[in-house]
């Protein structure tokens, strides 16, 4: 068996990913699937790194759990303040992208 | 007394192009002419009721300024030599996109100044005389701020040396015209009758724009020494175009056939702003364009018969017109478009003609204006009434306005040795001038005019001053007021003096040669003491007719029924008529097929269709649109896995 | 791959893989959360078990730690039990979903497959030092001006949070004073809603007190616990005495025995 197994975990991660996006309309579980998304590109370049001998990829994944930490705290806040507006934690309920 | 003593035996000339030089001393102060009025028009217009008081002198100051500058011009002029009498004076670059460049510049020539005398003197004069007859007016200082945009516009008209800043005071005069015929637009009809000038006179601007597009086209400039210069070099068409355009032009704004409907009802202005404006100076302004056009015309013989045609028409037409009607104002109005009529065919004679046509529009400014001023006159003490069928006697009443108006009479009838013998009868005598049939055609027309006019001027002045007094009960007619009866002394005096000094002394030829050279000598088709004798018999036969009608025998107050061209020409001779029918109506079936169109197969059809699928397409691709952001993610997916896999394939 | 690590996925492949599916399929908020932490804390390990322990301990403590703990604190904020519905409202969305991700799997599965791999080179050799010391290198020689960006990004997104959850006040704080001034305006409970009922055999928020005329009163009991539908029935305690005392009175014991001594 060789690393190509991670790099298919992640890929099966981050289809999951992708589907809770797709398909939950609660706002905190897409955001959960987001990070699950993030998650899995994480695990490859970990991966990468380990065959490629370099330490960059593990680099790229550190930056990426900082990006993600930050997108966290402001998603966050967002959906606290639209259901603060709202009483609705759906993503559906938010269509004003219409019009 | 030959129309050629001066010119006799001279074999001349082609056409002269003096070029102008810059104008230095006074004559560089000539924009002041146009300034003054301008100031004066806006002083009364932006200071509104504050105003009111001294506004309408102050306008009258600002005309008799204007008169005092172009007097000091002309003053100017006459010290240098007579071929560099021909100043410029450049004012400002006002057009300049790529080619077309257009300076605003005024030419101050012997030509342009003839009508500045005539447009400031008369202009001013009757300044005056509306002081009086406007003094119980609520809207008098309205009524003088328009006039001093008139003779501001009119000033433009003739000082311009191209034609685009030409055009601007032809607008000018056409917007004071309209303001001032609709003055009392409270009257509905007053109001139709300004619409009616402003719309014909359109038809006539078309021309002139057009015109000045082709111009432009083969000259590549607009001012008059570049086109005059460049007229020998056109080709054949460009010039009867040109020539033909112009013509509309000046028909529009001359009241000449086929365009002279709106003249009679412009006589619902006050009767200053038609003496002004309708008579003495803005409707000379088509004779003056073809006048400065000269070097177009010479060049293109076929447009010249075209213009005399359209003046020969327009003379008889309007001396028919003017034996018909009762208005005193309306038959003046005939008068004019009929003595328009004879300077329109004498430039359409060429250059054996413009000077005269330039003669007896000086001396037609000065009588008609003095008769429209009489007229005026006994207006104002007949309590506005204007159907001569009313009048009569009144030469026991109104001395002066009486005396005044018989001078300007005699004149129009041409008379020895009123101002109108000098300038209309050398008019017949160049259209005895020629070849072929045109000088028979041409000359015999001008003939039976004189003779016609003979009649109805003579039959509009014994129905208002002589015979019986047919009055209505409440009639109590009084002499005008001395700011009325001065400028009407000034003019008659003019009326009577103006021929034998401006005519036989060569005075006006010799000024204007600089301009329109010496024409050829011609011997005209009849020997010239005969075209006196008979037009002097013709005159004397249709006063004499006048006289046993009008005078000798009772005067109906109604009007009797009439043959069917008397009723014609009491409607103008089924102008508006022709108009109505053969133009309005058609043109109105015209726009309603056309909007029919525009709906139905335009719109409804090409148009709508294409929206319509528009519509619906959009409509599908909307709906992709729902505002959902799961919605919009899959359609990341999809753009993933299509990328992906167009990698996959390609790999 | 050693085998011990082989072992070691083969373990906690499939349990990242569940917890994933629970994500996907939980009802519940918190459930989702759960599983979530579970993906992260194994993806932790998987990262020490790939030589890389500085990200694995950072995974753990940073997402498992703070992160997981902040969606559960916003799902607290949100509400426990703001669950799906399971309608799905917009046409075709799940099948197309599952479709996508179904060709996204087999379309990126068959790219990596076809790709060859060449001998891993492992990390033993760039992290002689020591795993920290060697990131260090990395991030503070190599990679320093990306690492600044990301540092201002932090400040940016945490000023960010303050704005967004920010809630400016409108009215005026209702102190005590205010709070009784309105109370005595409104007219009503001036002297306070009623106290829960007090039985001899239950005494909680969530059971009524009885009005004079017997009846229960749902005023003295919290309102979320009505709303919840959690209030307990009376009847339940008053049973009991009704059978042993042939009394109808859903009392307490004391009063059921003055009944009877009455009836006496």
């Amino acid at each position: 068996m060789t690393l190509v197994a991670y790099i298919y975990l992640a890929t099966i991660l981050f289809t999951i990913g992708a589907l809770v996006v797709l398909t939950r309309r609660n706002t905190i579980v897409v955001f959960m699937g987001v990070e699950l998304m993030l998650n899995a590109t994480n695990l490859a370049l970990v991966t990468f790194s380990r065959m490629h001998g370099t330490l960059d990829g593990q680099v790229y994944a550190l930056f990426v759990m900082v990006v993600a930490a930050a997108e966290v705290v402001v998603g966050l806040a967002i959906i606290m303040s639209i259901f603060r507006a709202r009483r609705t934690a759906s993503v559906d309920d938010s269509n004003l992208l219409k019009l | 007394m030959s129309v050629f003593e001066t010119s006799a035996g001279i074999a001349l000339t082609e056409t002269h192009s003096v070029t102008a030089t810059a104008a230095d001393g006074f004559a560089s102060l000539g924009w002041l002419m146009i300034a003054l009025p301008l100031l004066g028009a806006a002083v009364l217009l932006i200071g509104g009721k504050a105003t009111n008081s001294w506004g309408p002198m102050f306008a009258t100051i600002m005309s008799w300024a204007a008169f005092a500058v172009g007097l000091g011009v002309i003053f100017q002029m006459t010290g240098l030599a007579a071929e560099e009498r021909s100043l410029s004076v450049q004012l400002w670059e006002w057009v300049s996109a790529g080619d077309l460049s257009v300076n605003v510049g005024l030419l101050l020539d012997p030509l342009s100044m003839v009508f500045v005398m005539l447009i400031t003197f008369v202009g001013s004069l009757i300044h005056v005389y509306s002081l009086g007859y406007m003094e119980h007016d609520p809207d008098k200082r309205r009524f003088f701020a328009y006039l001093n945009l008139f003779i501001a516009a009119m000033l433009i008209l003739v000082l311009a040396d191209s034609y685009l800043v030409l055009f601007v005071g032809w607008e000018g005069v056409g917007l004071a015209s309209y303001l001032l015929i609709g003055f009392w637009n409270w009257n509905p009809a007053y109001a139709t009758a300004a619409n009616k000038a402003f719309v014909v006179n359109r038809i006539g601007d078309l021309g002139l724009i057009t015109a000045m597009a082709i111009l432009f086209a083969t000259v590549g400039a607009l001012d008059y020494a570049t086109v005059n210069e460049s007229a020998s070099s056109m080709s054949q068409g460009a010039l009867l175009a040109v020539g033909l355009l112009l013509l509309l032009g000046a028909c529009g704004k001359s009241a000449q056939f086929p365009l002279q409907s709106w003249l009679g009802d412009a006589m619902a202005g006050p009767t200053p702003v038609s003496a002004l404006i309708h008579a003495a100076t803005m409707v000379t302004a088509g004779v003056y364009l073809i006048a400065r056009s000269q070097a177009i015309y010479i060049e293109t013989p076929d447009a010249r018969v075209v213009v005399a045609v359209v003046g020969a028409i327009t003379l008889v037409y309007g001396a028919i017109v003017g034996c018909a009607k009762d208005d005193i104002k309306k038959a003046l109005a005939a008068s004019t478009m009929s003595q328009i009529g004879y300077m329109m065919l004498a430039v359409g004679l060429g250059p054996i003609g413009y000077t005269f046509a330039i003669f007896h529009l000086v001396t037609h400014g000065f009588f008609k204006a003095g008769m429209f001023l009489g007229a005026g006159s006994v207006m104002h003490g007949m309590k506005n009434r204007v159907d001569m069928r009313r009048f009569g006697g009144l030469s026991r009443v109104m001395k002066v306005t009486w005396i005044t108006f018989m001078m300007g009479w005699l004149a129009i009838l041409g008379v020895p040795p009123f101002a109108g013998f000098y300038s209309k009868d050398k008019i017949i005598e160049t259209a005895f001038v020629g070849e072929g049939w045109q000088p028979w055609v041409f000359g015999f027309t001008a003939l039976i005019g004189a003779g016609i006019t003979a009649f109805y001027m003579s039959r509009l002045f014994f129905m208002t001053f002589q015979g019986k007094a047919r009055w209505e009960d409440d009639q109590h007619p009084h002499e005008s007021p001395k700011s009325m009866t001065v400028p009407m002394i000034i003019l008659a005096v003019g009326s009577v003096s103006l021929g034998f000094i401006l005519g036989p002394t060569g005075i006006l030829e010799n000024w204007l040669e600089p301009v329109f050279g010496h024409p050829e000598h011609h011997e005209p088709v009849l020997a010239i003491p005969l075209i006196i004798a008979l037009t002097l018999t013709l005159v004397a036969l249709g006063a004499l007719l006048a006289y046993f009608m009008y005078w000798k025998s009772e005067v109906a107050t109604e009007a009797p029924e009439g043959t069917a061209i008397t009723k014609a020409a009491r409607r103008d001779l089924l102008q508006d008529d022709f108009n109505e029918v053969f133009l309005r109506k058609p043109g109105e079936g015209m726009v309603t097929m056309l909007v029919a169109t525009d709906r139905d197969l335009i719109e409804g059809g090409m148009v709508g269709k294409t929206t319509g699928s528009l519509a619906g397409l959009s409509d599908l691709l909307r709906r992709t649109q729902n505002g959902f952001v799961r919605s919009y993610a899959m359609t990341m997916l999809a753009g993933i896995v299509v990328i992906l896999g167009a990698v996959w394939v390609m790999q | 791959m050693t085998g011990g690590e082989a072992t070691l996925f083969w373990v906690i492949a499939p349990a990242m893989v569940l917890g994933a599916l629970g994500l996907l399929f939980a009802h519940k908020a918190v459930h989702a959360a759960m599983s979530m932490a579970l993906v992260m804390v194994s993806m932790g390990v998987v990262y020490i078990a790939q030589q890389a322990e500085f990200v694995g301990v950072i995974q753990i403590f940073v997402y498992s730690g703070a992160v997981m703990m902040l969606f559960l604190f916003v799902v607290m904020l949100v509400g426990v039990d703001a669950s799906d519905s399971l309608v799905e409202t917009l046409k075709g969305q799940r099948l197309w979903a599952y479709l996508l991700a179904a060709a996204f799997v087999v379309v990126a599965m068959a790219g990596v497959a076809s790709v060859t791999f060449r001998e891993p080179v492992g990390l033993a050799a760039v992290q002689e030092e020591g795993t920290v010391t060697a990131l260090a290198r990395e991030i503070f020689e190599r990679q320093v001006f990306g690492f600044e960006i990301l540092a201002t990004l932090l400040v940016i997104s945490v000023m960010g949070a303050m704005v967004l959850a920010h809630h400016e006040r409108l009215r005026p704080v209702m102190n005590q004073r205010a709070t009784s001034n309105a109370t005595v305006r409104s007219m009503k409970w001036l002297a306070g809603k009623p106290n829960p009922g007090v039985y001899a055999r239950h005494n909680a928020a969530d059971t009524p007190a009885l009005l004079p005329d017997g009846t229960p009163t749902e005023e003295s009991v919290p309102r979320v616990l009505v709303a919840r539908g959690q209030v307990a029935s009376v009847t339940e305690y008053a049973a009991v005495t009704e059978s042993t005392d042939e009394g109808n009175a859903p009392n307490t014991d004391l009063e059921a025995d003055s009944e009877g001594e009455g009836q006496s």
